[in-house]
């Protein structure tokens, strides 16, 4: 009975965490991703889109698909890069490796839904189908984003229902999804990176 | 009988049952991977390692990639059981502990 058993105890979930939890995900990432994301959808606004109630979706000579399809491109790009690039600087300062059987995981879910989503709305969108667009990108983001928070610290998973919640909103309102689409995509992740932000500030 | 008889030897001790932790949490884990975990020698690990085994706690699964042997571990559904009553144990001895 010697034996100090708290420390076991501490060093059980330690382990546990570092083992199958990926720590190093930055706060300002997402805000300068919504910011990208906002950038994006004002893009789209003012060149690609004719006003909502205009849209008639059954035709699509008013839309320009590979110009927004190439803006969805770089939107994600610049997030990804950028997310990229914080991550490295975060995880050399709290000396961790970033590249590691966490991560993979983490990326693997992350991508699976993420991915079928995206073929699946190119798909539609070639067959001129883009009536549901915003609202699908916004509900498979947000399961994207369910299943990976398995393997983060910090609440990915709210954001993750969120993004669900606004994508199915969005499909009711048909229309609209351009604004829901910078609701979603903008300042949702502002919000959750200000809040992870000043999270990380706090330790 | 005492509540220190639910405390299981095998993981009395911080290597054996760091990785029986680390198990718990991830389907497969590669030596390699422990190791860098854990921050222990290559003959350190595989003799705690050959304990578990032996006690049937966890398995090896010996695989190629690239013509590399990879060799991968799995917590058994004995070793699950035998670590949640170790917890439990512990729990126990701090809850008297507190008391």
């Amino acid at each position: 009975m010697q034996k100090d058993y708290f420390k076991d105890i501490s060093e059980i979930k330690d382990l546990m965490n570092r083992s199958s939890r990926f720590i190093s995900l930055s706060g300002l990432s997402g805000i300068l991703a919504g910011c990208y994301a906002l950038i994006g959808a004002a893009v789209a606004y003012l060149y690609f889109l004719p006003p909502a109630i205009n849209i008639d979706y059954s035709s699509t000579k008013e839309i320009k698909v590979n110009y927004i399809i190439l803006d969805l491109i770089l939107v994600a790009t610049f997030s990804i890069v950028t997310a990229i690039i914080l991550t490295m600087k975060k995880a050399k300062s709290n000396q961790e490796k970033i590249w590691d059987a966490t991560t993979q995981r983490l990326l693997l879910n992350f991508m699976v839904p993420l991915a079928a989503g995206g073929v699946y709305i190119l798909i539609q969108a070639y067959q001129n189908h883009f009536g549901l667009s915003a609202a699908l990108m916004l509900i498979f983001y947000g399961l994207a984003l369910v299943n990976a928070s398995k393997f983060t610290i910090g609440n990915v998973q709210f954001l993750g229902y969120a993004e669900i919640i606004l994508g199915l909103i969005c499909a009711a309102f048909p229309g609209y999804g351009l604004y829901f689409w910078a609701l979603g995509f903008g300042v949702l992740h502002i919000v959750y990176g200000t809040l992870m932000y000043r999270a990380e500030k706090k330790q | 009988m005492s509540i220190i008889d639910n405390i299981n030897k095998l993981f009395d001790h911080r290597i054996r049952l760091g990785i029986m932790s680390i198990l718990m949490v991830n389907e497969k884990v590669n030596f390699k991977r422990l190791k860098e975990l854990l921050e222990v020698t290559d003959g350190n690990l595989a003799s705690h390692i050959k304990a578990l085994e032996k006690a049937e706690y966890i398995i090896v699964e010996k695989s190629f990639i690239d013509r590399k042997p990879n060799t991968q571990y799995m917590a058994t559904k004995l070793g699950r059981a035998e670590f949640k009553k170790h917890i439990e144990a512990l729990e126990n001895i701090i809850k008297k502990q507190m008391n």
